[in-house]
């Protein structure tokens, strides 16, 4: 078909009618910090957005590859962006059906000879329409053991990338540099693999916004001193080992809501207003191993 | 002679595209749908061979049309029929099933006579196709 010229065209409308328009908006709102992440997925939005309007108007417009592969420490938000690409995706008519499906090596790789391809096979066809995340990937490949069945695995994913690819959307994460060893010694799942997301780590401000999101979120608040020994808190912990971003400040929080509670259950016989119910207290953060030097796998 | 079966019996052979929007109508209901495919198109067999598990948890048809696409690969000249399994309680059977797929001859049916006692005569359909044995036909 001849590509008219000078057809003026509404990318705006188009952006407006998709409803990628409210994902985008909510990646920006609820998703705090991860700005080279969320510029990529921009990124994609646009091109898929650009790609839909040239093929309405006849011009050559091939499906992107938009497997992609997404790097950074534990708790930088993977799974959870991988969710929201979903719904992208979904907006912008590139998968038909939006779901995710999350599945690791476990739930690929079979337990003796000939179990591995029908297993996996069964989970492409369940992530179909959709996006397969596949977290901790490095783990399919096992240098050490040669007969190790991952890389059938491997195999067949790579088939269905190539051959499949306007059935689903594959993203990999895992944490960077294995992930770098991971596409080094399998070249073929590297050069598929079109979009390298790397997720940086949370500054001591992002990690507190967070904070204050996810407890906006479980209707509670914080007082001031609280919130001044929960920024004190984040400095300190982030010098402790495992420290895991956000999942960190998740699990402190909810160290925080047990301390409140029994704080509340302790003066029981005194008349409680509403306010108490919502408001953590400096003392409730205060109370944490990580105040007092920490420990290995500080509350 | 066209075989005709099932739902659509009355139909021309649907489109692989008409197929498609039926797998998505039976994944929209959770119904798992399944393949079978026979060479002895009697209508009293009813026990066709399956084509691998039924394909249950699906979000999507393009899996249902991977199967059908490598079913009709390994077997160009059968039956193949395409079935939709209702789970909920109370059902708990086939809610939709359909040919989609046929020989490309299709050699119909001879009436066979019998006599019986008191020369009444019994009478049989029998498949021209089944006189010769699997794997020759059609």
């Amino acid at each position: 078909m001849a590509a008219r010229e000078n057809v003026p065209l509404d990318l705006e409308a188009l952006y407006r009618d998709s409803n990628v328009h409210a994902a985008l908006e909510a990646l920006d709102r609820e998703l705090v910090g991860l700005a080279p992440v969320k510029t990529r997925v921009r990124e994609i939005a646009a091109l898929l957005l650009v790609e839909k309007l040239r093929r309405s108007v006849g011009l050559e417009a091939a499906a992107p590859s938009l497997h992609m592969s997404f790097t950074g420490n534990p708790g930088t938000g993977k799974t959870t962006v991988a969710m929201r690409m979903a719904a992208i995706l979904h907006g912008l008519g590139y998968v038909r059906k939006g779901h995710l499906v999350a599945v690791t090596r476990d739930d690929l790789v079979g337990q003796f000879i000939g179990h591995t391809a029908p297993k996996t096979k069964e989970v492409l066809k369940r992530a179909m329409g959709g996006v397969l995340f596949i977290d901790e990937a490095y783990y399919l490949h096992r240098p050490e053991n040669e007969r190790d069945y991952g890389q059938e695995a491997i195999e067949i994913l790579l088939q269905v990338m190539e051959n499949q690819r306007e059935d689903l959307v594959v993203i990999l994460a895992g944490y960077r540099e294995r992930m770098e060893r991971f596409f080094a010694s399998n070249p073929g799942l590297a050069s598929r693999i079109a979009h390298h997301i790397d997720f940086p780590d949370y500054t001591d401000e992002e990690l507190f916004a967070i904070a204050e999101l996810m407890l906006s979120r479980m209707q509670y608040r914080l007082s001031e001193d609280a919130a001044q020994a929960l920024r004190e808190y984040i400095a300190l912990r982030r010098r402790q080992p495992h420290f895991a971003n956000a999942r960190s400040i998740r699990n402190a929080l909810d160290r925080a809501r047990l301390r409140h509670a029994s704080r509340l259950f302790a003066r029981r016989d005194r008349p409680l207003a509403s306010a108490d119910l919502m408001t953590l207290e400096a003392e409730d953060i205060r109370a944490s191993r990580v105040f007092r030097g920490g420990a290995q796998g500080a509350s | 002679m066209r075989l005709t079966q099932g739902t659509f019996s009355f139909l021309p052979d649907l489109s692989d595209e008409q197929i498609r929007a039926q797998i998505e109508y039976c994944l929209r209901n959770g119904w798992a749908v399944s393949l079978e495919h026979t060479g002895d198109p009697h209508p009293r067999n009813v026990y066709w061979e399956m084509f691998g598990l039924p394909l249950f948890d699906l979000k999507d048809g393009a899996a249902v049309m991977a199967a059908l696409d490598e079913c009709r690969r390994a077997f160009p000249n059968r039956y193949i029929k395409l079935n939709a399994f209702d789970a909920t309680r109370g059902w708990e059977s086939l809610r939709l099933s359909f040919i989609v797929n046929r020989p490309k001859h299709e050699p119909g049916f001879a009436l066979q006579r019998t006599e019986a006692a008191g020369r009444n005569i019994r009478y049989t359909a029998q498949p021209n196709a089944t006189v010769r044995p699997e794997g020759e036909r059609y």
